[in-house]
């Protein structure tokens, strides 16, 4: 599914994550699987998804390189693919 | 001594899982030795229930860690979970903490009123256990009535909405002829079927000689797992066979002590559901501080997750995708655990397992001492034609 930087998105609420030392364990407990963040990076970029105006926005909150942008980009993809996070609707 | 080796950066996730987790990801925790049946192969030698039982309010503790700890879900089993009268208040605590549960049953206590209530909660999952496709080849390893027990159970979950519950088979040299069978009765049910390796843990260790698959049925078992690919789960039980060639769905690693572990009935912490003995006991919830203490600062699960070596293993081609294969299966059977698997494909255990081996025995052993109701039903019933009607007790198995 296409991650759009200036989109707004969050984590899904029946999903939660659990920090490791190589990035994070995510357990959707609606679908019970289990998908693992493969970067600390990442697993930042994600946390800030929900309070951030857009995913650039949090992409920078994160201090990721311009020349890695894409890389996450598509790596949010993956995980919205999955139903790790979704698109945050306007309150 | 332990030596904590500094965990690199980045690569494969298995590699990072060597060197274990903050918390298990896979977590087994067997409720009671107690248990209705008396299964030949049974991995945890249950039967009667442990005086020293963890109490309810121990086990509600415990929940509350894992909830701490994040573990998102446990695998509850036993013995039969569901004997414990507590069962269903632990199972409405765990999921009222954020503690998702598969458990495991032999099916006689689920009801269509309890199959309803299942039915009902997101956070559980069940998982029948069947030995054979068919009752003949169920009931001799399982017990008599066992085979109608677990398809009335599936029965009852399907009809009360239940989806994706697990069929859970153990591989037998006399079942692995009946795969596309166990996987029609799955499909009948709603249900996903689970295959998992024989281990020779507990009464296991009695019986493996005469029931792990044959070398052509491994072969067999090989083709078919990786025809069936994710349609079929296995518990990562298979990854010695992935040195047939292609890997097989999953991690393909030895994750004891590094990705799972097990509570027992009593409070004790093993590296991994099928190696409950002395030697991979990591402590005690009562004694050694409880579970977050265990897991992170065991000293045998620190060595686990320091790098092992593959002894005899290492100049083998194989070795990058069995690992070795199980360390369980290796200590039981008496080979060396820096050694090839009992049933490596390559047949690179043969000779250790035609050589003198001692066999290590088990440590604990909850087996029913007397007479079971639903017993496994002998293949031969006498040895030889008794003298007269009173030379066999119709009570002892022959």
């Amino acid at each position: 599914m296409p991650v759009l930087p200036g989109a707004a998105w969050e984590l899904s609420p029946s999903v939660s994550l659990r920090p490791e030392p190589f990035g994070a364990l995510a357990y959707d407990f609606a679908t019970r699987k289990l998908s693992f963040l493969k970067s600390p990076t990442l697993v930042d970029v994600v946390r800030r998804l929900a309070d951030a105006a857009d995913v650039e926005d949090a992409l920078l909150g994160a201090g990721v390189p311009a020349a890695e942008r894409d890389r996450y980009v598509a790596a949010l993809g993956t995980l919205a693919t999955s139903g790790i996070i979704r698109e945050r609707v306007a309150a | 001594m332990t030596i904590v080796v500094e965990r690199p950066q980045g690569g494969r996730l298995v590699d990072q899982f060597e060197y274990g987790l903050d918390a298990p990801i896979c977590l087994t925790w067997e409720l009671t030795y107690a248990c209705n049946l008396a299964c030949v192969h049974c991995l945890s030698s249950s039967g009667r229930r442990d005086p020293r039982e963890l109490s309810t309010e121990e086990c509600k503790a415990l929940i509350d860690e894992f909830e701490r700890m994040q573990v998102f879900y446990v695998n509850i089993g036993g013995g039969e979970p569901t004997v414990r009268p507590d069962f269903w208040e632990l199972l409405d605590y765990a999921v009222a903490h954020h503690v998702g549960v598969k458990f495991s049953t032999n099916g006689f206590r689920i009801t269509p009123e309890r199959a309803e209530r299942l039915a009902a909660t997101d956070y559980v999952d069940v998982q029948i256990s069947l030995d054979g496709a068919t009752a003949e080849v169920n009931d001799t390893v399982r017990g008599q009535g066992t085979y109608d027990a677990a398809l009335r159970a599936m029965a009852n979950l399907k009809a009360a909405g239940m989806k994706d519950f697990k069929l859970s088979v153990v591989c037998t040299r006399h079942n692995i002829g009946q795969l596309d069978e166990f996987k029609a009765i799955a499909d009948t049910y709603g249900a996903q079927l689970r295959l998992t390796r024989l281990r020779p843990s507990g009464r296991g260790a009695d019986v493996w000689d005469e029931l792990h698959p044959l070398p052509h049925q491994q072969r067999e078992l090989y083709d078919w797992l990786v025809a069936n690919g994710d349609l079929v789960l296995t518990g990562d039980s298979f990854f010695h066979l992935s040195a047939y060639g292609e890997a097989l769905p999953g991690l393909n690693l030895c994750g004891a002590g590094r990705v799972v572990c097990l509570v027992d009935p009593v409070g004790d912490v093993y590296a991994c559901p099928f190696a409950i003995h002395d030697q991979f006991l990591a402590g005690n919830l009562r004694e050694d501080g409880g579970f977050d203490t265990i897991w992170k600062t065991a000293p045998l699960f620190l060595e686990l997750r320091s790098p092992q070596t593959g002894g005899a293993c290492t100049s083998c081609s194989a070795y990058d995708s069995c690992r070795g294969g199980c360390m369980a299966a290796k200590f039981f059977t008496g080979l060396p655990l820096d050694g090839p698997d009992p049933e490596c494909v390559r047949g690179n255990s043969e000779t250790a397992l035609a050589g003198d081996r001692e066999r290590p025995g088990s440590s604990q052993d909850h087996s029913h001492t007397g007479t079971v109701r639903n017993a496994p039903v002998p293949l031969t019933l006498l040895r030889a034609r008794p003298v007269s009607a009173c030379d066999e007790s119709p009570l002892v198995p022959g």
